[in-house]
């Protein structure tokens, strides 16, 4: 049969090089983790000391079995920073690489800003402002696309969650303005 | 045949107009999350989730299953025209479904694709027919003790039987379970671990954790990827749908053996990952054409989708029957039954005879609908990925974001699911795997109360999980199972020993 062709392409301007410098290898991300788990277990297991760890004549106190998890977590957390250490020699694996810490930045920072602006705008207008900035800046989608895909896609979600479905999500001044 | 009977009022309960609507809104939602980058079944169950928050519970679950079915179907559409598995289970059938695809005969696998699933499924849900409620009255005599027996033995087998390195599942799994013990003790109503932050009283929700953990973390991951596709557009005509249909017959061994093969790995937690290629390394042993797997040959498209779907619906028979999930996404769909106020479990097929017959009706259903639709409409599913990135991107973190706001109405939640975000990333990359993770925080409290009711009953006296035979065998079995990796070294050991001696006797 003949071979078909190739009939759906999409491009991707920004795509992370190949030969991107690495920011960081996985072994160092590894022993960061093991070592912020260890913490954070030593803490858990203080807090459960306090609430009571010991063992009453009708079973465990509270605090026992989340104390006793504490130390599962420390020790094998403990366990994984030794097996890292003590193969040295193998060769690490790269964590990230510049080119792709930037491009997950470019999602991460505008979620940030958008869980921070959905406090004070309401959901739906911090959901327009994600969409169309993000689409227009990153994507480089023109900008009239941009913002009537956000504008469409934020009033679907109002007209679905708010007047569909009953579920309430933070609102803002701009519903305040329509009487929602 | 009681089953049989039972099934019937379950199809009667699902009749309805709006029943049916929403089965076909969940379906064509769940395969635009099978099919969009970013997105896969467990996230796509959970970001959705809180569009039922306001229905009944029949509708509720009808709807999430649709979802679950029509991502299963949608997975096997980027593998075989793109060569990119939507979903991790679909990666064995990109070996040689896209390989088909660039012969020319697309339609010809994606029918392959569907159809399998279709059987993989519906094998798995006669299995939940006639098994579940068996094992839901056996159950039913089941007290605390052996309930937390089976939860350890849930807990125990992930992490003997696991392939991740056992010290990071163990990680997984004690975070999980120190999570979901965050807030009020429900045994003792004392605060724990909420170092006197109000907003931790509620606990730490686990829907948004999941949220977080697969939605976020994978917009994250799937950024750092190359996002340029380039891909074969296909439609599928009845003509080469009758055709496949004909030689079905042909590979019925195939067929049947991804199924056995889906259906133990859906029940015990191995999942539909696992299922897919195990399916389709075994056809490839068993054929007597071996070189030509890879190339295009349609058996290897028709044995991991059959394995993946049988595994996929097979998850739901522990949960339906014990209350504990096979697979992620039925840890989800159970995290729902407790939004709904049902408890899970084997009570379910005595006090919700609706819900359950409706739900296991809707599984037949639904996969033939879906079925027709996917067949249908692939054309236009295709055309989804030419939807650049950068737009779906912002559109699943609102999604998330709301799904993750609607369960307790808490803006703290969408911080909580940010954080778990980026722990999901960082896990992900470090190969810490999340499921365990997933399993202990939902079946966490559940596992303590069980222990501590069991402790109360006996007065503190930790006998009593080998107190009688079946409690006794299954905590056996657990701490064997947790300790497998090390009792299989010492068999293998002891055989060394032994062999020598032979050969020299």
């Amino acid at each position: 049969m003949a071979k078909s062709e190739i009939e759906i392409v999409v491009e991707d301007p920004t795509e992370p090089a190949p030969d991107s410098p690495a920011v960081t290898s996985t072994r160092t991300v590894e022993i960061v983790v093991y070592f912020l788990l260890v913490a954070m277990a030593l803490l858990l297991a203080l807090d459960n000391w306090r609430t009571g760890m010991g063992w009453e004549a009708e079973g465990p106190q509270a605090g026992y079995f989340p104390f006793y998890l504490s130390v599962i977590l420390a020790a094998a957390s403990v366990f994984g920073l030794v097996s890292i250490f003590l193969s040295r020699a193998k060769a690490s694996d790269i964590f990230v690489t510049c080119d792709q810490l930037r491009r997950v930045m470019q999602v991460f920072v505008p979620t940030f800003l958008y869980c921070l602006f959905t406090q004070w705008l309401g959901l739906y207008v911090a959901s327009f402002l994600l969409i169309a900035v993000f689409m227009w800046m990153v994507g480089r989608i023109a900008l009239w696309k941009s913002l009537l895909t956000s504008f469409v896609f934020s009033f679907a979600m109002f007209l679905t969650f708010e007047i569909a479905f009953d579920v309430i999500m933070p609102k803002g001044p701009l519903e305040a303005l329509f009487g929602y | 045949m009681e089953a049989f009977g039972l099934l019937l009022h379950g199809f009667g309960v699902l009749l309805t107009g709006k029943i049916l609507a929403l089965m076909m809104v969940g379906l064509v939602l769940g395969i635009f999350v099978g099919v969009l980058p970013g997105l896969g079944g467990p996230n796509g169950v959970a970001i959705l989730l809180p569009l039922t928050f306001t229905m009944d519970p029949t509708s509720a679950i009808v709807m999430l299953s649709c979802i679950y079915w029509g991502a299963l179907f949608g997975g096997a559409i980027t593998s075989i025209l793109f060569n990119i598995p939507g979903e991790a289970w679909s990666v064995a059938t990109t070996f040689d479904g896209y390989p088909m695809a660039q012969q020319g005969k697309a339609a010809e696998a994606l029918t392959a694709a569907f159809t399998s699933s279709f059987i993989g499924s519906l094998v798995a849900v006669l299995l939940i027919t006639f098994l579940a409620p068996g094992i839901a009255s056996f159950a039913l005599r089941f007290g605390p003790p052996e309930f937390f027996a089976v939860y350890l033995l849930t807990f125990c087998s992930f992490v003997g039987l696991g392939r991740e390195e056992k010290h990071k599942t163990i990680i997984s799994m004690a975070l999980g379970l120190l999570l979901a013990g965050v807030g009020m003790d429900t045994v003792s109503g004392q605060l724990r671990m909420t170092f006197g932050w109000s907003e931790l009283l509620r606990g730490i929700n686990f829907l948004v954790a999941v949220i977080g953990l697969f939605g976020i973390s994978e917009i994250l991951l799937t950024m750092e990827e190359r996002l340029a596709l380039r891909g074969h557009a296909a439609s599928i005509s009845l003509r080469v749908v009758l055709k496949v249909w004909k030689d079905l017959p042909r590979y019925w061994v195939t067929l049947l053996r991804s199924s056995v093969i889906g259906c133990w790995l859906g029940i015990t937690p191995g999942g539909a990952i696992a299922a897919s290629f195990m399916g389709y390394n075994l056809a490839k042993r068993f054929s007597k054409d071996k070189d030509s797997f890879g190339k295009g040959r349609i058996e290897g498209v028709f044995a991991p989708e059959t394995a993946a779907h049988a595994s996929g619906t097979a998850a739901l028979l522990p949960m339906l029957a014990l209350g504990i999930p096979g697979s992620g996404t039925a840890a989800i769909l159970l995290g729902g039954l407790m939004v709904w106020g049902l408890n899970p479990g084997p009570l379910l097929f005595v006090e919700h005879k609706d819900f359950v017959w409706g739900l296991i009706a809707s599984m037949y259903l639904g996969n033939v609908v879906g079925l027709v639709i996917v067949l249908t409409t692939v054309p236009i599913f295709a055309a989804v990925l030419r939807v650049p990135f950068a737009a779906i991107a912002p559109m699943i973190v609102v999604s998330c974001a709301i799904g993750a706001y609607a369960i307790q109405n808490a803006m703290f939640d969408i911080w909580l699911m940010l954080v778990f975000g980026v722990v999901g990333y960082v896990f992900k990359k470090i190969g810490i795997p999340l499921a365990p993770f997933t399993l202990a925080l939902v079946l966490g409290s559940r596992a303590e109360d069980a222990f501590r009711l069991s402790m109360i009953g006996a007065g503190g006296d930790l006998r009593v999980f080998w107190s009688n035979g079946l409690v006794g065998s299954i905590t056996t079995l657990a701490i064997v199972l947790l300790f497998w990796p090390l009792i299989g070294r010492a068999v293998e050991h002891a055989r060394q020993w032994v062999q020598p001696v032979k050969r020299a006797g």
